[in-house]
């Protein structure tokens, strides 16, 4: 074929965790393969996550994100897989069978590559501060926390000496640890839910060890700043999340960081016209990572914002296999997942292909508060397949459970349920 | 009899860990896993921690190299160690994992890259088909 240079059966999209299982996995199976990445290096967020505690499932070790990363990039090195860099997806369209992505980038200027299959590992983005109705005024000193972890571990600036950190989403906490020991004052996170959002160790590992205060039911409710930030203005919240008049505090900073939730990026997926959940914010998938348009496959944070890096490779690994073996005129039998919004956040995935059972299934969910002595079941039909009791059920931590429905006969199930229900005490 | 609360911050489970003191031997309870133990008395005795961060350099392209301690440091060496880490300035292609900082502090353990400088200041990727 002439074109063959730009001919792929894979490209996967972003080349972080998820992307480089994903390009890894489907290289294995065979499939030529593209990653697709926008900056000037593999390994999407890992670069500047310095701190460790990756790794821990895949390797059994704890890793810095840089060193989880670059096991990957090295492997990804020695495959034959093509790889742009510093290259942007301009548009997507599907023609016939197959998918035809427009790039730019300043050595090839605009061209276009084409493939049988698609994986969008196109990770998450930090919601902002206009997306958390902060008021006041707009000067310099309001960072993401991302921005903030880039600006000190990439660029070596340190963006702010006393600081308030809205959110205490992981990465906040990290950046309250980071800052910290760069010298900088943290001078409280506050949270506006009354449970924090961060894992658990985080919140001990990161404030308890520095003594940085948590507020919990607190919101920071305007910045106050001529071309930087001055102070920030802080009110309790009760248990709606409503305001409390007259609890409002002045406290003087120079920066405000906000870790207050990560989005996934779904662009390319909207253009493509693949349908979203609106609890997870990514697009819908079946048990073998596929969306809602044949041939498109999700993975990593872009399809729901993982609190483990292992979760964001683990998923790419299976969407990259998905997407190098699966068959453009299979036919799916999709059945939903059904669950109760009071109990469960998210369930991925959101449905399951009936007509592929033959391997293990992987449910991955989020409880919709934190609960005490539960049990999560899952129903085939009217059936009970699994069942898992759980000490402690807490936002934060994704939980995952596998199902194996090999031996069970599916061709009169219609409905499939998962449910969450207390168990009794002394029971 | 002392009671102490904790959170294990050995893996992201993070055990919620009571500590007691009975009879001058401290009783490790909550914990999923061995390491939950070992980890809760060191917290009564000598709490360890690793610490992260970066070491400048010379180069444009990675103006900071992330770096790491290769063990545990006493949490009351945390500041001390990260002064040393500020004196550093990388002159050369440093690869991943190698020693920046030997024994740092006499604690007996490394200050290591994260990173490869080497990878980086290649700058080759296999561009298209």
């Amino acid at each position: 074929m002439k074109d063959n240079k730009f001919h792929f059966d894979v490209i996967v999209i972003g080349g972080g965790p998820a992307g480089l299982a994903a390009a890894l996995a489907s290289n294995e199976k065979g499939a030529k393969t593209l990653i697709v990445e926008r900056e000037e290096r593999l390994g999407g967020i890992l670069k500047q996550c310095i701190h460790d505690g990756f790794g821990l499932i895949t390797f059994n070790k704890t890793l810095s994100g840089p060193e989880y990363a670059d096991r990957y990039i090295r492997k990804i090195k020695e495959k034959n897989i093509s790889i742009y860099t510093s290259t942007f997806v301009s548009k997507v369209e599907k023609i016939g069978k197959r998918f035809i992505l427009t790039l730019i980038n300043s050595k090839e200027d605009v061209f276009q590559v084409n493939s049988k299959a698609l994986v969008l590992a196109n990770g998450c983005r930090e919601r902002t501060a206009r997306q958390v109705f902060i008021n006041g005024d707009r000067p310099a000193g309001i960072y993401s926390a991302g921005t903030a972890q880039y600006l000190t571990n990439m660029m070596g600036y340190l963006p702010c000496k006393n600081c308030v950190i809205l959110g205490s989403g992981d990465i906040g906490l990290i950046m309250a640890r980071r800052l910290t020991l760069e010298g900088a004052k943290v001078i409280g996170v506050y949270e506006m839910k009354s449970t924090p959002s961060g894992l658990s160790r985080n919140i001990m590992q990161c404030l308890e060890d520095y003594n940085i205060p948590l507020h919990l039911s607190h919101t920071v409710t305007r910045v106050i700043g001529d071309s930087k930030v001055s102070a920030v203005e802080t009110c309790r919240v009760d248990e709606n999340m409503k305001l409390i008049d007259g609890t409002e505090e002045i406290i003087k900073c120079d920066g405000l960081i906000l870790s207050v939730g990560l989005i996934p990026e779904n662009e390319v997926a909207e253009n493509l016209n693949i349908e979203i959940d609106p609890s997870t914010k990514g697009p819908k998938v079946d048990h073998n990572f596929r969306t809602s348009v044949n041939g498109v496959f999700s993975c990593g944070n872009s399809l729901h914002v993982n609190d483990l890096v292992d979760y964001v490779s683990e998923s790419g690994k299976y969407a990259g296999e998905q997407a190098a073996t699966y068959e453009v005129d299979s036919y799916r039998r999709l059945v939903d997942i059904i669950f109760d919004k009071k109990e469960f956040l998210y369930v991925v995935p959101q449905s399951i292909d009936l007509n592929s059972i033959d391997k293990d299934i992987t449910i991955y969910f989020r409880s919709k508060d934190v609960i005490e002595d539960v049990k999560v079941e899952f129903y085939l039909g009217d059936k009970v397949v699994f069942m898992k009791k759980y000490n402690i059920i807490k936002p934060p931590e994704m939980e995952k459970i596998i199902l194996n429905l090999k031996s069970f006969s599916v061709s009169n199930i219609d409905n499939l349920n998962l449910v969450m229900s207390k168990i009794k005490e002394g029971v | 009899m002392e009671f102490k609360k904790i959170t294990c911050i050995v893996c992201p489970n993070g055990c919620k860990l009571t500590i007691t003191e009975k009879n001058e031997e401290l009783l490790v309870e909550g914990n999923k896993c061995k390491r939950g133990i070992e980890f809760g008395i060191n917290e009564i005795k000598n709490p360890l921690r690793s610490i992260a961060s970066t070491v400048n350099t010379i180069y444009k392209e990675m103006p900071r190299l992330p770096v790491r301690t290769d063990g545990l440091i006493p949490k009351s060496k945390i500041f001390n160690v990260m002064r040393e880490i500020s004196k550093v300035v990388i002159t050369n292609h440093v690869d991943i994992n190698e020693v920046i900082i030997e024994n740092v502090l006499n604690t007996g353990v490394n200050i290591i890259s994260t990173s490869s400088l080497v990878e980086i200041l290649k700058e080759e990727y296999p561009n298209g088909g």
